[in-house]
């Protein structure tokens, strides 16, 4: 296990154990690759809020930023065969699996370009054929079984794939989380499960209503390895999760990794998060993932110059998928039946 | 050719020979490798099969089903059973937020081709919590198929259907339909899903009905033949997508229905079919659709209470002579 003492204790009840990243150098390469990557979900999410706000977007979205670090370090880990499950708010998952930021920009707005044809929106993106995305879903702890099960399938077929299993910290409370890692585990799935633990359930803290002061640790109840890490350092998270991934590949069973984040906006977007007390924001931007990794770049000699076209690049980007989502024709009201099994409404409502 | 056997063992047929067919299909359940399941129906096939496609599963209804619908959307071919329907509470969000809407929320980019076996119904003696009919709420779900044979010939053909189809489907199975010996044909064959069969020609009244009700329903028509009555009985077999050329045609012939199930009479499937029929074919009806369902109370314990709650054939015959006025 991947244990260690933490000092910055920014959790209610303090986090008790940290993994660390290693004092390895990682090329300057590697680590541009982690700045852009959480540049760019930072603006894609930017752009959402921007759209939102305006009135462009149908429906809710919950915004991943805050989380980019956990996302970025957490996919990098991962290999091409590999699949993965997300949640609610997945948008950051999508992006740094390589999934393209105009197909998940259409599909928030319902556009027929998005990666569902609009059908599921903001909480549903999937792309079974080139990202090994199963979805994201809007059902809390939904992902949990769908994970298993598709790790279940890997087991069986022998194809030498991961499931990742990524959840937030509020969906370790529903049944399906023990349900399936007791499965998981007693038939050593190769299976990871990814917690992002930004402390809060909509409005309530994860400890007014759980009483460990981490949620991986539940992992030992099924003799299940475990890690907890700082979901602010990408190279930790990348560490930790390719250390989870080659155990669970190597046919050792499951491995669930929890990573502390933050969550810089309410539980969607514009929601004030007035139940926060002021200190988490505070934490949350002395910590900030980008700022972090800037700084840290910087020491190796990269210029100012040099991050800011990452980011000047970023825009550009998502400008570029709000263009598109924006242009991009709705489905035809005549799709409203198509893309499942349909019947018996011919003689329904709309005749 | 034919050979006569159990209703159970025709289930059992058509599972053997889709495991034989097709080694995507795995079979997930509680007590269905070891023990062979509570009703023999899988005995023997951990032997011929191996553990990684016959799994006993602990008792998580809502992680299996689960585990099943991420197998299933990974392409293999899950057959989950659930030991009794009235669990499907507590596998609720994989069957019906997961399974049966993923395909459409996902734009198509996957099918789900799930199996789920559940037996039902009443009659066994084993009181509320596992002796339901929950067709109603199961057919509510768009994205989900529902079949409920009666005979051991549907039966066989009906899950070798279900095994074939590319999206969900639940496989409605009455508990008290497994112990009856039938004929069944020999060797290979598919019973059409979405295709009810009239079991009975008559031209006075078409009873609708499907599972144990069906043979119920035969029953009743007996009597009701030595009474002058002529009815006609039409065996739905499958619930969604139903058959609705056949009750047309049916009830266009007979101009008077009623509908036989064993469900809670409150927002039952029965009262689905009632409503289409009075919605669609108003001008042919001689008299209201009338359903003889349970009643709207907890399926009882003891045998004397319990026998108040499914309709037998009197009650059958009591309303169709009220239908029609006799």
């Amino acid at each position: 296990m991947i244990l260690s003492q933490n000092e910055d204790q920014y959790y209610e009840k303090g986090v008790k154990t940290l993994a660390k990243a290693k004092k390895e150098e990682y090329s300057k390469e590697f680590l541009l690759g982690l700045y852009r990557t959480m540049v760019r979900i930072r603006s894609f999410e930017e752009h959402a809020a921007e759209c939102f706000t305006k009135g462009m977007l149908a429906g809710n979205i919950h915004l991943s930023i805050g989380q980019e670090a956990a996302a970025a370090g957490a996919f990098a880990a991962m290999q091409p065969q590999d699949f993965f499950t997300s949640t609610h708010r997945g948008h950051g998952h999508a992006i740094a699996r390589g999934g393209d930021p105009k197909l998940c920009m259409a599909e928030l707005f319902g556009k027929k370009t998005g990666y569902c044809k609009g059908k599921g929106g903001s909480m549903h993106i999937a792309d079974m054929a080139k990202m090994n995305h199963l979805g994201a879903n809007g059902i809390v702890g939904a992902g949990q079984c769908i994970s298993a099960g598709s790790a279940l399938a890997s087991k069986i077929m022998g194809d030498n794939s991961v499931t990742i299993g990524c959840f937030g910290d509020g969906s370790t409370n529903e049944g399906s989380f023990h349900e399936s890692l007791n499965m998981a585990a007693t038939w050593k799935l190769p299976m990871v499960w990814f917690i992002e633990n930004n402390c809060y359930g909509v409005s309530t803290e994860i400890h007014r209503v759980t009483n460990t002061p981490d949620l991986a640790t539940r992992a030992a109840a099924y003799n299940v390895d475990y890690a907890v890490v700082d979901g602010t350092d990408p190279v930790a998270v990348y560490e930790t999760m390719t250390k989870a991934l080659e155990h669970a590949r190597s046919g050792k069973g499951p491995f669930v990794v929890e990573a502390k984040v933050y969550r810089y906006q309410g539980h969607y977007c514009g929601d004030p998060a007035v139940y926060r007390p002021a200190e988490y924001m505070e934490n949350a931007l002395k910590n900030d993932a980008i700022e972090k990794m800037a700084k840290r770049l910087k020491a190796l000699g990269v210029k100012d110059d040099e991050l800011e076209k990452i980011k000047a690049e970023a825009k550009e980007e998502m400008d570029a998928a709000v263009k598109f989502a924006d242009e991009s024709p709705y489905p035809d009201p005549s799709e409203v039946t198509e893309d499942m099994y349909t019947a018996d409404n011919e003689r329904c409502v709309a005749r | 050719m034919s050979k006569k056997i159990s209703v159970s063992k025709a289930i059992r047929e058509g599972l053997h020979e889709e495991m034989v067919r097709d080694d995507k299909m795995f079979i997930m359940g509680e007590d269905m490798a070891v023990m062979g399941n509570v009703f023999a129906i899988t005995t023997g096939f951990l032997d011929e099969f191996g553990p990684n496609r016959v799994i006993d599963t602990p008792i998580s209804e809502e992680g299996f089903m689960g585990m099943a619908v991420g197998a299933a959307m990974r392409g293999m071919h899950p057959c989950v059973e659930l030991m009794y329907d009235d669990f499907v509470t507590e596998c609720a969000d994989p069957l019906f937020n997961q399974a049966a809407k993923l395909k459409y929320m996902s734009g198509g980019q996957c099918s789900i081709p799930l199996v789920l076996r559940m037996p039902m119904g009443s009659g066994r003696r084993n009181a509320g919590q596992h002796s339901q009919s929950l067709e109603g709420m199961v057919c509510h779900f768009p994205g989900l198929k529902v079949v409920a044979p009666c005979t051991a010939e549907d039966a066989k053909g009906l899950i070798k259907a279900a095994l074939r189809d590319p999206d969900p489907v639940v496989v409605m199975e009455h508990k008290l339909l497994y112990a009856r010996k039938e004929e069944i044909p020999d060797g290979e064959y598919i019973t059409p899903i979405g295709e009810a069969k009239v079991r009975r020609e008559g031209k006075d009244l078409t009873i609708i009905s499907w599972s144990r009700e069906v043979n119920f329903a035969m029953e009743a028509a007996e009597t009701l033949a030595q009474e002058g009555i002529d009815v006609e009985v039409l065996d739905l077999r499958t619930l969604v997508p139903v058959d609705w050329e056949a009750i047309r045609k049916s009830v266009s012939k007979t101009h008077n229905v009623i509908i036989v199930s064993e469900e809670v009479k409150r927002g039952s499937y029965a009262g689905e079919l009632s409503a289409e029929i009075g919605e669609e074919l108003f001008d042919e009806l001689d008299a209201p659709v009338e359903r003889v369902c349970g009643l709207n109370i907890v399926s009882p314990f003891s045998p004397v209470l319990e026998d108040q709650n499914f309709p037998h054939p009197a009650d059958i015959v009591k309303a169709v002579k009220r239908v029609l006025n006799k």
